[in-house]
């Protein structure tokens, strides 16, 4: 590594709280299955392998990985969108994942999601006005339509957009606006946790911008708290506190962003940071890219022991048989790795 | 140097309902011999559609090149007929695209796919083209050539249908790879391992690149020079070194400046370029960068800035360059 990451400039406190969500033990897998009258189970995907981590409230919490890791799924479940097959989720110590479809529903208003794709999570044949009151009417929060259509326009106002673009059709809108609507239906039941699943990565750089900024603004204002799911670390390292890395369904690495920065512990994240390009042509042309080889294995027949070592710099023989634990290396920082 | 491609004055159009789409107004550039190039642009600024006027692929009906002329070595591509161009390409330039899985034939094995090529543009026998086949496979990091070439595009990962797709481009040994966005769909350490194949190869072989993408860390290692595309129009033209360290433009700016930098404190506020890229039916006389842009003056919004030279290959089409050089002075 031959950059230096600068830690931030002026930290925000980090606040320190009772977990607002806490992730035990979360296991989610889904079978692949053979023949149409007799299906059988012909293997596992263990999408989710083991996921443990809380988060505080008013924290935000990075997930990274690339693609296949396990960190769309695992926000899926915290969303209960997708049920456990084992383990739990938390929120305020309720266990959400032994809840009923009916049970869940007051829980769902505190709970928000901002997708990637602006283009596929809008309804296409709503008015945005439409888009972002149906929240509202679902939880029956507020029953006078003249007060709805107030409220709808105040959260455009907040989301940066014109009051009269609830009229408009989301096919009228550029990608940001959309994206722009996406969060304003998501802070519409006033929400106190948000998953934010790679919220601004089809966005060109330029909106990009504009979007993180609003992201941190509504973060400030509204105390929210995110689970910021990405596989773009800049991103990551701007927005959020405590950064979560996943490889193959497992967690690699856990820590605060400024001391995973500073100092991955773990070869795969070592291996990520690495193979970043910087926007620099002097800081480009010292760096050494060949950190990283391989290719990502298939997670329907993930390598035995440490998922990682056949692409590992610094595999010794007892990761091919043994999985090593994930383990607190110094206080805060955590890695699944039997050499650091 | 001597100059392998030379776009003037290229102009492609497209009509639709709503209107010409002017996506491609009027850029000029050149291709040395063994030079990557980068086109670095948000979407719908016209980058690709800049690309695919050179190999000719511009859908007809829909879109036309209206004016100006591309020459390759002493050719000029415009005035060849249908068949001479198809004869160039893949020959005397290649393509790359982003989607590998979308570019390369489904229902054909790799190894037919490469062979096809050899053989239509270099007149080898089978056995040969085969042989051929596996030696490109090698090179571009694919390991059991023998057993890869009789497998289909679906039995490759991603980054492996990528590496699929620069044994094609390469098989003729053409003077010219043109590759859009040819690591966006892949992973972030497949993306540092293709990006170095690509770079090494060119090298190697004394193969121009031209290499087009939205990520400023991308262009920041490959490119020797960059050309700033925005609403069909160069904004600015310069190399590497002076794109990033001194922009002249506040498209430019304003690019570098919206990014989270991981060599950079952290914490900082982003500025972001404020607005929305215009629509490319209703282009104005002005700058179309003006209504975004946080330099304009009175002339912005009624006279189209012409490219105006800075030095040492330094080109910007900005009338403030030099209040965007103070600011940027600061550092981007």
């Amino acid at each position: 590594m031959n950059i230096n990451y600068a830690p931030a400039a002026a930290e925000a406190t980090i606040p320190r709280g009772a977990p607002l969500v806490e992730v035990r033990e979360l296991k989610k897998y889904f079978p692949l299955t053979k023949g149409l009258v007799f299906r059988r189970t012909m293997a596992l995907i263990k999408a989710v392998d083991a996921v443990s981590f809380s988060i505080g409230k008013g924290e935000t919490v990075g997930l990274v990985g690339e693609s296949g890791c396990g960190k769309t799924t695992t926000g899926l479940c915290i969303l209960n969108l997708e049920r456990p097959t084992e383990g739990a989720v938390y929120y305020e110590g309720v266990n959400l994942s032994a809840l009923s479809h009916h049970q869940l529903i007051p829980w769902r208003r505190r709970i928000q999601v901002i997708f990637q794709d602006p283009y596929s999570s809008l309804n296409p044949r709503m008015k945005v006005g439409e888009i972002v009151a149906d929240p509202i009417r679902v939880h029956r929060l507020i029953a006078d339509g003249r007060q709805l259509r107030e409220r709808v326009a105040e959260l455009l106002n907040v989301c940066g957009l014109p009051a009269k673009m609830a009229e408009r059709y989301p096919h009228e809108l550029s990608g940001g606006q959309r994206q722009r609507v996406g969060i304003a239906r998501a802070l519409s039941t006033q929400p106190e946790f948000i998953v934010c699943d790679e919220a601004v990565s089809a966005l060109d750089v330029s909106i990009q911008a504009q979007i993180i900024n609003l992201l941190e603004d509504l973060r400030d204002e509204f105390h929210l708290t995110y689970l910021f799911i990405s596989h773009d670390l800049s991103v990551v390292r701007h927005l959020c506190h405590r950064i979560v890395v996943m490889y193959l369904g497992k967690m690699m690495e856990m820590a605060q962003t400024d001391a995973l920065f500073a100092g991955p512990l773990h070869p795969y994240t070592q291996a990520l940071l690495a193979s970043i390009p910087v926007p620099d042509p002097e800081v480009e042309a010292t760096r050494d890219y060949s950190a990283v080889r391989g290719e990502i294995p298939s997670p329907i027949n993930p390598p035995g022991g440490c998922v990682f070592h056949p692409r590992c710099p610094i595999a010794v023989s007892s990761c091919y048989s043994q999985v090593p634990s994930f383990r607190e290396i110094v206080p805060g920082h955590w890695a699944a790795c039997s050499e650091v | 140097m001597t100059g392998l491609l030379q776009v003037e004055d290229l102009r492609t159009q497209f009509f639709t309902p709503t209107g010409i789409v002017k996506a491609v107004d009027g850029i000029s550039y050149s291709v040395a011999e063994g030079e990557t190039v980068a086109i670095v642009g948000e979407s719908g600024c016209g980058k690709s559609v800049s690309a695919l006027s050179i190999l000719g692929l511009i859908p007809e009906a829909a879109g036309k090149i209206t004016g100006g002329r591309i020459r390759f070595m002493d050719t000029d591509l415009l005035r060849l007929s249908d068949e001479e161009m198809r004869r160039m390409r893949g020959r005397q330039f290649a393509m790359i695209f982003q989607e590998p899985m979308t570019s390369l034939n489904p229902v054909l094995t790799i190894g037919r796919q490469i062979r096809e090529t050899l053989q239509t543009h270099l007149g080898v026998s089978r056995d040969q083209a085969l042989q051929r086949a596996g030696e490109l496979l090698g090179m571009v990091g694919i390991a059991d050539a023998d057993r890869r070439l009789k497998q289909y595009p679906h039995q490759f990962s991603g980054g492996m249908r990528q590496r699929v797709m620069i044994a094609l481009a390469l098989s003729c040994k053409p003077k010219l790879i043109i590759a859009d966005e040819p690591t966006t769909a892949l992973d972030v350490t497949i993306q540092a391992q293709i990006l170095e194949l690509m770079k090494d190869l060119t090298h190697r072989f004394d193969v121009a690149l031209i290499i087009i993408t939205h990520n400023l860390g991308v262009v920041a290692r490959y490119a020797d020079r960059v050309n700033v595309m925005y609403a069909g129009r160069f904004v600015e033209m310069g190399t590497a070194l002076q794109i990033y360290h001194s922009p002249k433009h506040p498209y430019t700016l304003g690019l570098l400046r919206s990014v989270p930098r991981l060599d950079q404190p952290r914490g900082a506020r982003l500025i972001p370029i404020v607005g929305q890229p215009p629509d490319l039916t209703r282009l104005g006389k002005g700058c179309s960068y003006e209504p975004r842009c946080s330099f304009r003056v009175g002339r912005c919004a009624v006279e189209f800035p012409p490219m105006q030279t800075i030095g040492g290959g330094h080109f910007s089409a900005c009338w403030q360059y030099k209040e965007v050089e103070l600011t940027a002075g600061d550092g981007p």
